[in-house]
């Protein structure tokens, strides 16, 4: 979290009650929003309700312990981020105060309080290279030179939002730390590496545009039946056990964005070690450097103070459009937004505000909103073009869709993955349900898979689409009759199924090939299905009887080309093979 | 420290009392009643000139007159090594009639959040010696896995089974076991049952490594928001400063989230879903959140938190902010019960999320993850068919659906079947099921890769099951 510049302080106050997460004080002169100081520990809290001489603030650390008497003291700020190179390859909890760094200063595993740090470290020297040169004319937005951040990300030195720009009168390479001034103005403005942000402001750009780039993310029932654009938005709900997390991280791991910022929003610890621990040792597919050197990892756990899972949220989109505004293809992952909503829910009746449907609060529907509003393709404000995807999971109590944060959410969002536990109970993963998910992508990108892929693209999937259809409508009267009863058409159909279900949209996360599946691998696959369902049929037709179809040798074989690495010449052969054998038959 | 004789309203589990000093929020507090009886409580909110206090032991007796002490000091769990062997009450006196204990340290009992940067990922194989358990839903050191069931069910008697079988094999230089430290945290629960729990410690000889803390069902309840707090508090210190490998065993969750709601009723909060508080979500995970590994530490916390589910519906507040919280769950299924399988433990809902780190090669055995998967998906397929036979009878089922069907049959019988007597290797769990999977033929085993098919399927066993 920004360190709050201390000119501005404004007057004290006194603490005149507490419980839990929620202190009111006397005395306060503090805006509304504004970052204060809590209690003799000094506690970061936030002001959420000015009612007369009476505030109200929301603390991000454990209160006990803490009593009527104590001082408050007012920053004059509002909750704002630390923005600057440094953020990659990060760990901050929901406030940016980066864990390592706490780790070492309270000397201890455990999250001790009253602790602060800057959320990116300000006496750390980078190599700075002027992109303009002495007499140019710079304007907002606009990148004056770079650093190189990580392996992978050169991070862009910008003029801040709410610097005019002029012309260059002094700029120069070197090694600077993020607070020294690397250009000089001539209306005297003074460019640094280091821009701070209030988190609840969405940072500016020039123009929201329609996105028609696909964020291929390596899964294949999300890149090849709903797909996500780069700058669209997506919920992922579930019930717990469904693979919200599983999907999280791999989309995380293999989406082709430029940078990832991870929010574990109220979730669990081993979970965010197990990021920590993985992530470094996983290349990324695009560059070949460890996935870490561009992710930002932000992890507020559940039993992490509930104020500070609000704001974990706000963290990660503000860093996120931060690196739009340099032209990069961000994608956030936010799990889980229930959570999010939860916390607020918290808060909220602790306030003890009239509560909406299920004790939400009102405003929860023009909360999330707001929130994802913020993701979108734009043309920046320097020109360039950026982008910053949002996935959210969802945990519905009970796996209940039609519950306020799902229904709210679905509202927003273009892309639905509903996750199903019938299909994770049986270890069917991505337990994805085809029927129920959708893509209002879907047009838009078609034109991208078309000409990067294969030009029958959307007719193959609406292939599958259409089989996987005709199985959900035979499968209620194979429930009632049994399979054999059908006529043998419609049997073949259902193996065809089995297949699409199996070998498509299974695939398997933890197989060190098979958990990225590229665009063309992803319609290769599809094909060599749809090759096997010509040939069977022309068997059938033929007179050969379904049972012979369904045994032959080479047909289970089309399970096992996720895990081949060089799947090309595996479905040349299999389809060869395939051909083969069912013509044997007649 | 001031006494006040200020109480204003007595309320349920609540008093609220006028006081002319700053108190501290969660500071612990001792109310005197006329009859010379001393109850504990602590602050639930403080403002200028007026507490709202939590009374531990019920507030019968407390009247007008009766005199609070403010302690100056959040509630605290004296810790010490000495602690294992001991029986404590609720709220942390020792009942067993032993000494005295000598703390080496007070340890506050609300406990900080672990710093995700600061703990390892737990990936140690923990062998319950409970085929479905350590086959489809492998246990790891630092884990919190809970045990979800209903009234009527045998669940103490696995949690039993688990705290007395389990195991981490070691490395085979030493070819030492270690074996666990367990702190057992009751809440609730009925003499009878703590009984249970009491004999078979001693029977086994497993109380010497243990701390107990009993919360009996006729304990008052708001006594039970404090028990697992304790419990974790001593769990910690073991782990982390004294270096054991502690299972903590909580019981009955269920009854924790009751409490939990009384005492919401009571401060008049807006309630939740199905009137439980709507911070019981955080208030949870702050108790299941204390299981881990913390790097540069020997030991670790493993929890298997017990609680029964309100009318068997996994979607009731508890269990469901339970499973989204925990790192999976193992359900206890009536209707295996009722069949006689022991334990009863339906594999299907049931879900270890920490499972794939934790096995495979050098770890359990190279099958083991293809082996769950595929009995996973053969006993699914067959449970689907049970209801497709009633309806047509197995005769006009194909060859493919009978094996199915026979291996659901065989699987329970065989595999989950083992009683709570039985203390299975993973070696054998595994073998079991190639016994199991060996009845299907080898193209149907399309989980498991091509090069363990070759080695571990047994062939004959197809055509030995045929001439049965």
């Amino acid at each position: 979290m920004s360190q709050a510049t201390q000119d501005s302080v404004r007057e004290d106050g006194v603490i005149a009650s507490v419980s839990g997460p929620v202190v009111t004080a006397r005395g306060l002169d503090a805006r509304m929003n504004d970052v204060v100081y809590v209690g003799d520990e000094g506690l970061m809290g936030e002001v959420i309700e000015i009612e007369g001489d009476i505030t109200t603030i929301q603390v991000y650390e454990e209160t006990s312990g803490v009593g009527p008497g104590e001082p408050v003291e007012s920053t004059g700020e509002p909750l704002t981020v630390d923005l600057g190179p440094g953020m990659m390859d990060a760990i901050y909890d929901g406030v940016q105060r980066p864990l390592d760094v706490l780790e070492e200063k309270m000397n201890s595993a455990f999250l001790d309080r009253g602790v602060d740090a800057p959320g990116i470290d300000l006496e750390k020297k980078w190599e700075f290279e002027p992109t303009v040169s002495v007499g140019d004319e710079v304007a907002t937005g606009d990148v004056v030179g770079t650093v190189p951040e990580t392996v992978t990300i050169e991070h862009k030195v910008m003029v801040p939002p709410d610097f005019e720009g002029g012309e260059v009168v002094a700029i120069e390479e070197g090694e600077f730390s993020v607070t020294e001034t690397v250009a000089e103005l001539d209306n005297g403005e003074e460019i640094t590496m280091h821009q701070e942000w209030p988190v609840r402001q969405a940072r500016p750009a020039a123009e929201k545009k329609t996105p028609r780039e696909p964020l291929v993310s390596g899964q294949r029932i999300l890149d090849g039946l709903f797909p996500i654009a780069k700058g669209g938005t997506a919920a992922i709900p579930g019930p717990f056990g469904s693979g919200k997390t599983v999907t999280q991280h791999q989309l995380a791991k293999w989406a082709d964005a430029d940078i990832v910022v991870y929010v574990g929003c109220g979730e669990r610890g081993n979970e965010m070690t197990e990021v920590i621990e993985d992530f470094p040792e996983l290349d990324d597919p695009k560059t070949g450097n460890p996935l870490m050197a561009r992710t930002c990892l932000i992890a507020n756990t559940s039993n992490m103070p509930v104020a500070a899972r609000e704001s974990c949220i706000y963290t990660g989109i503000t860093i996120a459009e931060y690196y739009r505004d340099m032209g990069y293809d961000v994608a956030l992952m936010a799990d889980s937004t229930s959570r999010w909503a939860e916390a607020m829910r918290e808060i909220s009746s602790r306030l003890e505000e009239m509560p909406g449907e299920e004790g939400y609060p009102a405003y929860l529907a023009a909360r999330l909103s707001e929130f994802y509003e913020r993701a979108g393709y734009f043309t920046t404000v320097n020109g360039e073009e950026g982008s910053v995807s949002v996935i959210g999971a969802v945990s519905p109590p009970g796996g209940d869709f039609s519950e306020p944060v799902t229904q709210n959410t679905l509202r927003i969002v273009k892309t639905f993955w509903a996750l199903d536990a019938d299909l994770a109970e049986r270890r069917h993963f991505p337990a994805i349900n085809w029927n129920e998910s959708y893509s209002l992508y879907q047009e838009q990108l078609d034109p991208w898979f078309v000409e990067n892929v294969e030009d029958d693209w959307a007719e193959e999937r609406q292939w599958a689409v259409d089989v996987l259809d005709e199985e959900n409508e035979l499968q209620e009267i194979v429930q009632l009759v049994g399979k054999d009863a059908l006529p043998e058409d419609q049997q073949l159909t259902l193996e065809i199924a089995r297949y699409l279900r199996e070998a498509y949209l299974q695939q398997n996360a933890f197989h060190p090939t098979d958990t990225y599946c590229s665009p063309e691998k992803t319609y290769g696959i599809l094909t060599a299905i749809h090759a096997f369902n010509d040939e069977a049929f022309k068997a059938l037709e033929a007179g050969v009887p379904v049972e012979e179809i369904q045994a032959i040798e080479a047909a289970p074989r089309l399970n096992r080309i996720g895990v081949q690495e060089d799947w090309e010449a595996y479905i040349e052969d299999l389809k060869a093979e395939i051909t083969e054998q069912l013509r044997e038959l007649y | 420290m001031k006494e006040y004789q200020t109480i204003t309203e007595i309320s349920g589990p609540l008093v609220f009392a006028e006081v002319d000093e700053p108190i501290g929020y969660d500071e612990i507090v001792e109310i005197e009643t006329p009859q010379g009886e001393t109850k504990r409580g602590q602050v639930l909110e403080s403002s200028e000139g007026l507490v709202a206090i939590q009374v531990f032991e019920g507030t019968t007796g407390i009247d007008r007159n009766a005199s609070v002490r403010f302690l100056g000091e959040t509630l605290k769990m004296p810790v010490t090594e000495d602690l294992l062997g001991r029986v404590l009450d609720g709220s942390g006196q020792p009942i067993d009639g032993g000494p005295e204990i000598v703390p080496d340290e007070r340890r506050d009992i609300v406990g900080a959040a672990i710093n995700p940067y600061s703990r390892e990922y737990p990936e140690e194989f923990i062998q319950t010696g409970v085929s479905a358990i350590d086959g489809m839903n492998t246990l790891v050191r630092g884990q919190k896995l809970p045990i979800f069931s209903a009234s009527g069910l045998p669940h103490n008697n696995l949690a039993l089974q688990i705290a007395r079988q389990a195991t981490v094999p070691e490395d085979e230089d030493s070819g030492e076991e270690s074996e666990f430290a367990v702190v057992f945290g009751a809440m609730g629960i009925t003499q009878e049952e703590a009984n249970e729990f009491m004999e078979d410690f001693e029977r086994t000889g497993a109380l010497e490594r243990s701390v107990v803390f009993t919360n009996l069902a006729d304990d008052p309840a708001v006594e039970r928001t404090v028990t697992p707090r304790l419990a974790l508090t001593t769990a910690e210190y073991l782990a982390f400063d004294k270096d054991y490998h502690v299972l903590v065993i909580l019981t009955d969750m269920t009854n924790y989230c009751e409490a939990l709601r009384e005492i919401g009723a009571a401060r008049e909060e807006v309630p939740g879903r199905r009137g439980y508080p709507g911070y019981m979500y955080t208030d949870l995970a702050q108790l299941y959140e204390r299981a881990g590994r913390i790097e540069g530490r020997e030991g670790s916390v493993t929890q298997i938190p017990i609680l029964t589910m309100p009318g068997d519906d996994d979607t009731h507040p508890i269990p469901d902010l339970t499973g989204y919280i925990t790192e999976g769950q193992i359900y206890i299924d009536r209707d295996l019960n009722s069949q006689g399988i022991r334990p009863p433990i339906n594999p299907l809902p049931s879900l270890s999320r920490l499972m794939d780190d934790g096995i495979g090669e050098g770890l359990t055995r190279e099958d083991h993850a293809d082996v769950s998967d595929q009995m996973y998906a053969a006993y699914a397929e067959g449970e689907d068919l049970r209801d497709l036979v009633n309806i047509v009878g197995r005769e006009a089922l194909s060859e493919r659906d009978n094996k199915y069907l026979d291996f659901a049959e065989r699987f329970e019988a065989e595999f989950v079947n083992q009683g709570f007597d039985t203390d299975r290797s993973i070696e054998d769990t595994l073998d079991i099921g190639w016994d199991l999977l060996s009845m299907l033929p080898k193209s149907e085993l399309n989980r498991i890769d091509e090069e363990l098919i070759e080695d571990y399927y047994e062939e004959d066993a197809e055509s030995v099951e045929a001439e049965a």
